[in-house]
């Protein structure tokens, strides 16, 4: 589907990289042709009007485990990088160039290339071919590659094919089975739990192979104090790495698990609050790059089971929005560093043309309310299961209305 | 034997279902002090009971508990089937070993399979911590936890409360409560349900309770829980009256968690000489089974006077055979036990 005629959205609060700026924007053939306080629409134009409120990019999620087309478009998704922690995982470069071009035309997924075959860990996976096939980055999966060696080979690889690393943080060798991370709550509950110490040995690792391999490197679940201080200690040092986190991680600490509810199982497992507030800071200065949804829909199958033996993982595209936006509410942060957040810092990962409101790029958009009340409820969501933490709690700020290459999608 | 004759008669207890409201005993941790004191106070008439020849009563005529353990057990089992026997019940016991769960079945189907079964009572043991809440979730009758992964075994802690009542008691030291002794607990605090229980119900019941294990064993945090921490056996013993040991899975014993059971033994057996750190004339407690000469030699396990262990045994038919009664009361009708 082309866009068949131009259009220009007037009356407009703008997000861009900037800040807040009142005016129009104008697309034709599927990109943007002119946006700013100046911009006018033209005759044979389309002229919607948005009385005010928000116009913002398409929400670019970086890290999910599914293609959830309903979901995503209802939380303003129009692109996501799948993980290849599929089955079978994307190690082959038929599965991804069947799943690059699975969303189209009215999302656009981009596959995450497994770093290696099986994302077993031991040998790298075609990643050249891949990439040819469409992959825009190299995912390590959920779990973290215990070999240095094989580690320091796929940044080698990866450096010089400019492709961005993206990986897990956790030692496998502390976490093993474990479910919760120690302390208290895991104490009280009986829970094979690991150190948070986890994670910052995984980063402090993949920091110095990075740097070796002259990598980009980009962590895609940062959720701890100390994991932050490595990422805030290596951008000062000017290397290449960035990270994300997911709205579970700076909402919710292991309180949430007190009561065994498997849908606060995640991977990373829910922190201290201690963490939870170190993430905060971490979003508020400007250390954490990315917040995507890492979303997971799991079913009861998967979901229904004690604790430990649950399936990790949450439904979290369609509360991707609302959930960050309650970070600009409490003056965390700014309405365009929430969209850097959502939209252009994992864009420019990716390398992919779109993620901000400038000319020539992509006209992915939307249209937000973003006061706009709304319950969180299971039974009425878009995914293809209901597995939230955040089930009836109040959240604020809806999409109206998604373009994707200037197509406009029913909601 | 009217079942009205086994409310307290006493009048120190809210009536009726006030005195314990909870329709499931899936964790200690639900349960305030009085509650507990409670179901001890109402084990006493099944201790009483036991003792004698003939150790039977129809109360639970024409009920149905089923024993659903995933786990492998003998002991909890048993005095779970005992039980249930002596109070009249129809007792059926499943193993997961034998059951449809290892044929892939999950846990909410089998609990739905049971539920429709028409049990009135429903004992379980799982592997999984968080295992008999989901289940009690699930079903419309009341669940015993008999053990959920790490997390708890009310049961064992109300056992173990009774007997250490029973035989402070027999010393002269009629106390409601264990206000001011020390007891040590020592062993596997990491892996044990029997641990947490008895940290919750202990201190509950007022006792200052120290833990004991090498690093690897102790969880994070645990001093939140109340307790005092060691890691060192003869500093957690000095002015104990106390001890209890926890049992160590052989296969934690080979280099896992520690590298030897002989090493084990040397750091944290009980042995004689070292029971004689604690208070002049402390107790001895163990779960069991035991690991003889591993965590507790035989000379202290079969020491008369100090070693309460098969007493142990003894209170657990009573402590739920006084669980049973009470969590059926709303289904039998007792006058201010319904909903």
């Amino acid at each position: 589907m082309k866009q068949a005629r131009p259009f220009t959205i007037t009356n407009a609060q703008l997000v861009t990289p900037g800040g807040l700026v009142h005016g129009a924007i104008r697309c034709a053939d599927g990109v943007i042709v002119a946006v700013g306080a100046d911009v006018i629409a033209q005759d044979s134009d389309e002229a919607i009007d948005a009385r005010g409120r928000l116009v913002t990019p398409g929400l670019v999620d970086l890290g999910v485990f599914a293609v959830d087309k309903p979901a995503f478009h209802f939380g303003g998704i129009t692109r996501a990088a799948l993980m290849p922690d599929q089955s079978p995982p994307l190690d082959l470069p038929s599965r991804v160039n069947f799943i690059a071009k699975s969303g189209k035309p009215d999302l656009w997924v981009h596959p995450l290339a497994a770093a290696t075959r099986g994302l077993e860990g031991r040998e790298l996976a075609e990643i050249a071919l891949m990439q040819d096939a469409g992959a825009r980055g190299i995912a390590t999966g959920r779990g973290w590659i215990a070999d240095s060696g094989v580690m320091l080979r796929l940044l080698q690889y990866a450096a010089m094919l400019d492709l961005v690393v993206v990986t897990h943080a956790e030692d496998g060798g502390l976490t093993g089975a474990a479910a919760a991370t120690a302390g208290e709550i895991a104490t009280r509950l009986g829970l094979p739990a690991a150190p948070a110490e986890a994670e910052a040995l995984a980063i402090a690792r993949d920091i110095a192979l990075a740097e070796l391999a002259g990598a980009r490197l980009h962590i895609r679940q940062v959720t701890t104090a100390r994991g932050f201080a490595l990422v805030k200690a290596a951008k000062a040092q000017g290397l290449a790495v960035t990270c994300g986190i997911t709205p579970a991680h700076f909402m919710l600490s292991d309180l949430a698990t007190a009561d065994f509810r498997t849908f606060t199982r995640l991977s990373p497992p829910l922190r201290s609050e201690a963490d939870r507030q170190a993430a905060l800071s971490a979003i508020a200065d400007g250390v954490v790059d990315v917040i995507a949804s890492g979303h997971d829909p799991r079913g009861a199958e998967d979901k229904r089971l004690p604790f430990a033996d649950a399936a990790p993982g949450m439904a979290g595209a369609e509360t991707l929005l609302p959930l960050t936006l309650t970070l600009v509410r409490d003056g965390l942060i700014d309405m365009a560093r929430a969209f850097d957040l959502l939209a252009r810092n994992p864009a420019r990962l990716l390398g992919v043309s779109a993620g901000e409101l400038a000319a020539g790029l992509e006209a992915d958009l939307a249209l937000i309310d973003p006061e706009a009340p709304w319950i969180i409820d299971r039974r009425k969501m878009e995914a293809t299961a209901d597995n939230t933490p955040f089930d009836r709690q109040g959240a604020q700020g809806r999409v109206l209305r998604l373009w994707k290459g200037g197509v406009a999608l029913s909601a | 034997m009217d079942a009205r004759d086994h409310s307290p008669a006493t009048g120190r207890f809210p009536a009726g279902r006030l005195a314990f409201p909870h329709r499931d005993l899936t964790a200690i941790g639900q349960l305030q002090r009085h509650e507990i004191l409670y179901l001890l106070h109402e084990a006493d008439q099944w201790v009483a009971l036991n003792r004698q020849s003939a150790k039977h009563t129809d109360l639970l005529s024409g009920l149905t508990i089923i024993n659903a353990f995933f786990e492998n057990s003998t002991r909890t089992l048993l005095s779970f089937e005992i039980a249930g026997k002596r109070l009249g019940a129809d007792v059926v016991n499943m193993h997961a070993a034998t059951s449809s769960v290892k044929k892939g079945e999950t846990l909410i189907d089998t609990a739905i399979t049971l539920n429709a079964m028409r049990a009135d009572a429903i004992v379980i043991r799982h592997g999984s911590s968080g295992a008999t809440g989901l289940i009690a979730d699930k079903v419309d009758c009341p669940v015993l936890n008999a053990g959920d992964g790490s997390h708890e075994h009310p049961t064992q802690a109300l056992l173990d409360a009774l007997t250490l009542r029973h035989a402070l008691r027999e010393r002269g030291d009629g106390a409601e409560d264990f206000t001011g002794l020390t007891i040590v607990i020592c062993g596997d605090i990491l892996h044990s349900r029997v641990a947490r229980s008895n940290i919750l119900c202990l201190t509950a019941m007022g006792a200052n309770v120290r833990v004991c294990a090498p690093p690897a064993l102790m969880p994070v945090g645990i001093e939140a829980m109340g307790v005092e921490v060691f890691h060192h056996f003869d500093a957690a013993l000095e002015g104990a009256e106390v001890v209890m040991m926890l049992r160590l899975q052989s296969e934690r014993m080979s280099g896992q968690f520690v590298p030897s059971a002989r090493e084990y033994r040397r750091l944290y057996g009980l042995t004689a000489a070292r029971l004689a750190r604690a208070a002049p004339g402390a107790l001895v407690m163990h779960p069991g089974p035991m690991n003889r000469g591993v965590e507790i030699d035989s000379e202290v396990a079969d020491m008369a006077g100090r070693s309460l262990i098969t007493r142990q045994v003894e209170m657990g038919v009573a402590i739920r055979m006084a669980c049973l009664d009470i969590l059926t009361r709303e289904a039998r009708g007792l006058e201010g036990w319904r909903a």
